[in-house]
C-alpha cells in the first residue's frame, strides 16, 4: 500500500468500519468555574510543596542529630538516624510528587486534544535522498573498481578478531587436575572446623554431626606460620569440607567396597553438593538423610550418600576414614572421585 | 488478696487515675508476688543427688504421663511394621528430659512428624524427679550447671572474644538449618527447625547435646562445653543487637521481604497510579458557559 493509498484512505471516514464517535462534550471542572475552588486547590498545592520543604529541612536535622556506629541512637528499637533519613527525604519526594499531581488534575488547562498518528514510513523525497548520497559515496570511494583495497581491508577487519580471541587466555590457566584432587591425603587428620581439635570415633554419640576440614588447614611449620594460608587456603577449603556423621552400624548399607571406609559407624562425606557446590550440613539424624539448602537435593548418607531427591546427579563424595596410631580419626586416601558439581572433562 | 487488690484498685481508679490504673496495679501485684517467688521459692533439686525417692516420684509420673509411648520401663514402644511409637529412653539422659519436658515438647499431643513447643505441663520439681527416673535407666548426658551455659559466667574482658568464636561456630554449625537469624527454617515432610530467639540458654545447651528429633547431637568431647556456651553468648547478643537495619520480618529472608515489596510496595504504587489516571471530579454547572 502506498503513501497515497493510505493517505486517501485516512480522508475518507466514510469507509471505515467503525464510526469515529469523535469527543465527548466538554464538562468544565469544579476549579475551572469557581474562583474559590480555584484557589482552594492552589493552596494544596502549595502547602505539599511547602510540606515537602520542610521535610528535606528535617532531613539535614535527623542528618545531624542522631549518632551512628557502635553506640546508634534508637527509635522503637530500629536506627534512629536511618529511620528519619528515609522518613524524610521519602516524604520530600511523596509531597512534590503529590502537589505535582493535584496541580496537573485540578488548575493545569483542561482541554481534550486528538492527535493523528503519523506514518512510520519515510518519504520518498528523503529515500531518493539517502540512496544517491550512499551510491554516490560508493562511486567516489571505487571500492566496487578496486577489489584488492575492498578484499585486504575485509581481511583486516578480520584479523582484528584474532587479538580478542588470544587475550581469551587470560582466563587460564586450564585447572589441571586441581579439580579432581583435594589436599586430602592418607592418615590427615579429620579436625573439628573453627577450633581444629582433632576427632576420636569413640568421642563422637549416635546422631552426632560434625562439621569437619583436614588437619593441614590447622598446621603450623618450624616459625609458627600456617602451612597453608590466603588464596590458597580458601581455594582449597572450597573443596574439602567435610561431615562427619555417626549412625548406628545396623543402620548403614555400604557398598561392598566400602565396608571398611567407616570407624564404629562414623562416616565421612564431602559438604559440597554434586549439583552446583553449595555447603550442605542439613542433616536429619533419624532419618540420616542429608539437605542441601539450596536446591534441596537429598543424599542418604546411611546408603553410600545416594541422591534420593532434587536435582544432583550424582552421589556425595565418601572420604574413607580409619583411625591413626593415637586413636585420631584420618583420612585413608584422598576423595576417590571428584568433589563437588559435574563439569565438562568428567563427562 | 483478691479483694484487696480490687479495692485499692477501684480507690486508685476513681478520681485523677485513668481508668486503666486498676489493670497496671493487679499487673504490678502480680509481678511482685512471682518475682519475690522467684527469689524466695527453695532452689531447685537439679544438683542434689538422684536420690531414691526422687526416682521413684519420676517413675510414678513416668508411668502416668509417659509410658503409654515409651513403655513402662522406658524401652519404647516399636509397632507391628516396624515403626517406632516412641523410642526407648535409656541412654538419652536427664538433660534429654529437661529439655523436651521443660519446653513442652513433651507429652506429646498427638503423633505427629515432629513434636512442637508447648506450654510446660510439668512443675520444675516434677521435671527434676522425671530426669532423675530416665537418668537412672542409663548413663546419658546430665542437666549442665549454670555456669556450662550462661554467657555471664565468662569474664568480662573475654566475652567480645568469646562472641565472636560463637559466631564462628554457630555459622558453621547451626544456619544450614536454623538459618543465619536464628529464627528457623523449613524441613522435609512438615518437619522444621525451630526459631531459637526466645529459648533459654539452658535448653539451647541441651538441644546441642542431646541432639532432640531430626537435630543432630553435638556431643561435649568434640564441640566443648566452652565452645556450645560461645555459640549461646552469640545468640544472645545478636538477639539483644539493636535492628539498625529496619524491620527483619522475621528474618526469613526473600519469603518475606519479597511478600511485603509485592503487596505494600507494588500495592502503593498502584494506588498512586490508580488515583493519577482517575478522572477529576467535573461540574455541571458550567456545562453552558
Amino acid at each position: 500500500m502506498s503513501h497515497d493509498e493510505i493517505a486517501r484512505r485516512d480522508g475518507d471516514h466514510a469507509e471505515e468500519p467503525i464510526v469515529n464517535p469523535g469527543m465527548h462534550e466538554h464538562q468544565p471542572r469544579p476549579t475551572d468555574i469557581d474562583d474559590v475552588a480555584g484557589r482552594r486547590a492552589e493552596r494544596q498545592v502549595a502547602t505539599f510543596f511547602g510540606l515537602s520543604s520542610v521535610m528535606a529541612i528535617l532531613f539535614c536535622v535527623a542528618y545531624f542529630t542522631f549518632d551512628i556506629g557502635d553506640e546508634p541512637d534508637l527509635f522503637l528499637g530500629y536506627g534512629a538516624s536511618n529511620i528519619f533519613l528515609g522518613l524524610t527525604l521519602g516524604l520530600a519526594l511523596l509531597f512534590i510528587g503529590i502537589g505535582a499531581i493535584q496541580w496537573a488534575r485540578k488548575l493545569m488547562s483542561d482541554v481534550e486534544i486528538s492527535e493523528a498518528r503519523h506514518p512510520s514510513r519515510s518519504s520518498d523525497e528523503d529515500r531518493d535522498i539517502a540512496l544517491s548520497a550512499l551510491n554516490q559515496g560508493i562511486a567516489d570511494s571505487a571500492i566496487g573498481r578496486r577489489p584488492l583495497i575492498r578484499n585486504s581491508l575485509l581481511g583486516a577487519l578480520g584479523a582484528l578478531g584474532l587479538p580478542a580471541i588470544v587475550a581469551l587466555r587470560d582466563l587460564g590457566p586450564l585447572p589441571g587436575t586441581a579439580l579432581e584432587q583435594t589436599v586430602w591425603r592418607k592418615g590427615m587428620r579429620v579436625v573439628n572446623d573453627v577450633s581444629g581439635t582433632p576427632i576420636k570415633a569413640e568421642q563422637m554419640e549416635i546422631g552426632q554431626l560434625v562439621n569437619a576440614e583436614p588437619g593441614i588447614f590447622f598446621a603450623v611449620d618450624e616459625e609458627g606460620e600456617p602451612v597453608v594460608e590466603g588464596v590458597e587456603l580458601q581455594q582449597e577449603k572450597a573443596k574439602a569440607a567435610v561431615i562427619l556423621v555417626k549412625m548406628r552400624p545396623e543402620d548403614i548399607t555400604p557398598y561392598p567396597n566400602r565396608e571398611n571406609w567407616g570407624v564404629e559407624g562414623v562416616l565421612c562425606y564431602s559438604k559440597i553438593c554434586t549439583h552446583v557446590g553449595c555447603p550442605i550440613s542439613l542433616w536429619e539424624q533419624q532419618t540420616h538423610h542429608l539437605l542441601c539448602p539450596c536446591h534441596q537435593s537429598t543424599f542418604d548418607l546411611a546408603d553410600n550418600g545416594k541422591v534420593i531427591f532434587g536435582p544432583a546427579a550424582r552421589a556425595l563424595p565418601q572420604l574413607p576414614l580409619m583411625v591413626d596410631d593415637e586413636g585420631y580419626l584420618v583420612a585413608q586416601s584422598d576423595f576417590p572421585e571428584p568433589v563437588g558439581p559435574s563439569y565438562w572433562e568428567r563427562g | 488478696m483478691r479483694l484487696l487488690t480490687d479495692r485499692l484498685a477501684a480507690r486508685l481508679s476513681r478520681g485523677r487515675r485513668g481508668r486503666y490504673a486498676g489493670v497496671v496495679v493487679l499487673m504490678l501485684g502480680l509481678l511482685v508476688t512471682g518475682g519475690a517467688y522467684a527469689v524466695l521459692s527453695p532452689a531447685q533439686a537439679s544438683d542434689e543427688a538422684a536420690d531414691q525417692s526422687t526416682v521413684d516420684q519420676g517413675r510414678a509420673l513416668f508411668l502416668v504421663g509417659c509410658a503409654s509411648c515409651h513403655g513402662k520401663n522406658g524401652e519404647g514402644v516399636t509397632l507391628q511394621n516396624g515403626n517406632q511409637y516412641g523410642p526407648p529412653l535409656a541412654g538419652v539422659g536427664a538433660a534429654a528430659v529437661d529439655f523436651q519436658v521443660g519446653t513442652g515438647r513433651m507429652p506429646m499431643a498427638r503423633p505427629g512428624v515432629q513434636a512442637p513447643k508447648k506450654d510446660v505441663l510439668y512443675s520444675e520439681e516434677e521435671i527434676s524427679a522425671l530426669a532423675a527416673y530416665v537418668a537412672s535407666l542409663g548413663p546419658g548426658p546430665a542437666i549442665p550447671e549454670s555456669d556450662a551455659y550462661d554467657p555471664l559466667a565468662i569474664p568480662e574482658e573475654d566475652r567480645e572474644e568469646a562472641i565472636v568464636r560463637g559466631g564462628e561456630f554457630f555459622r558453621t554449625n547451626c544456619t544450614a538449618c536454623h538459618n543465619f537469624a536464628a529464627s528457623g527454617g523449613a524441613l522435609p515432610g512438615g518437619k522444621y527447625a525451630p526459631s531459637l530467639r526466645g529459648v533459654s540458654d539452658k535448653h539451647i545447651y541441651e538441644a546441642m547435646l542431646t541432639g532432640p528429633q531430626q537435630m543432630p547431637v553435638f556431643s561435649d568431647e568434640v564441640l566443648k562445653s566452652e565452645e556450645k556456651r560461645d555459640i549461646i553468648a552469640y545468640l544472645n547478643s545478636i538477639e539483644d543487637a539493636p535492628r539498625y537495619g529496619g524491620g527483619n520480618m522475621g528474618a526469613f529472608g526473600p519469603v518475606s521481604e519479597g511478600l511485603f515489596a509485592w503487596l505494600v510496595g507494588i500495592g502503593a504504587c498502584v494506588g498512586f497510579a490508580v488515583w493519577i489516571a482517575s478522572s477529576s471530579t467535573r461540574s455541571k454547572k458550567g456545562t453552558q458557559s
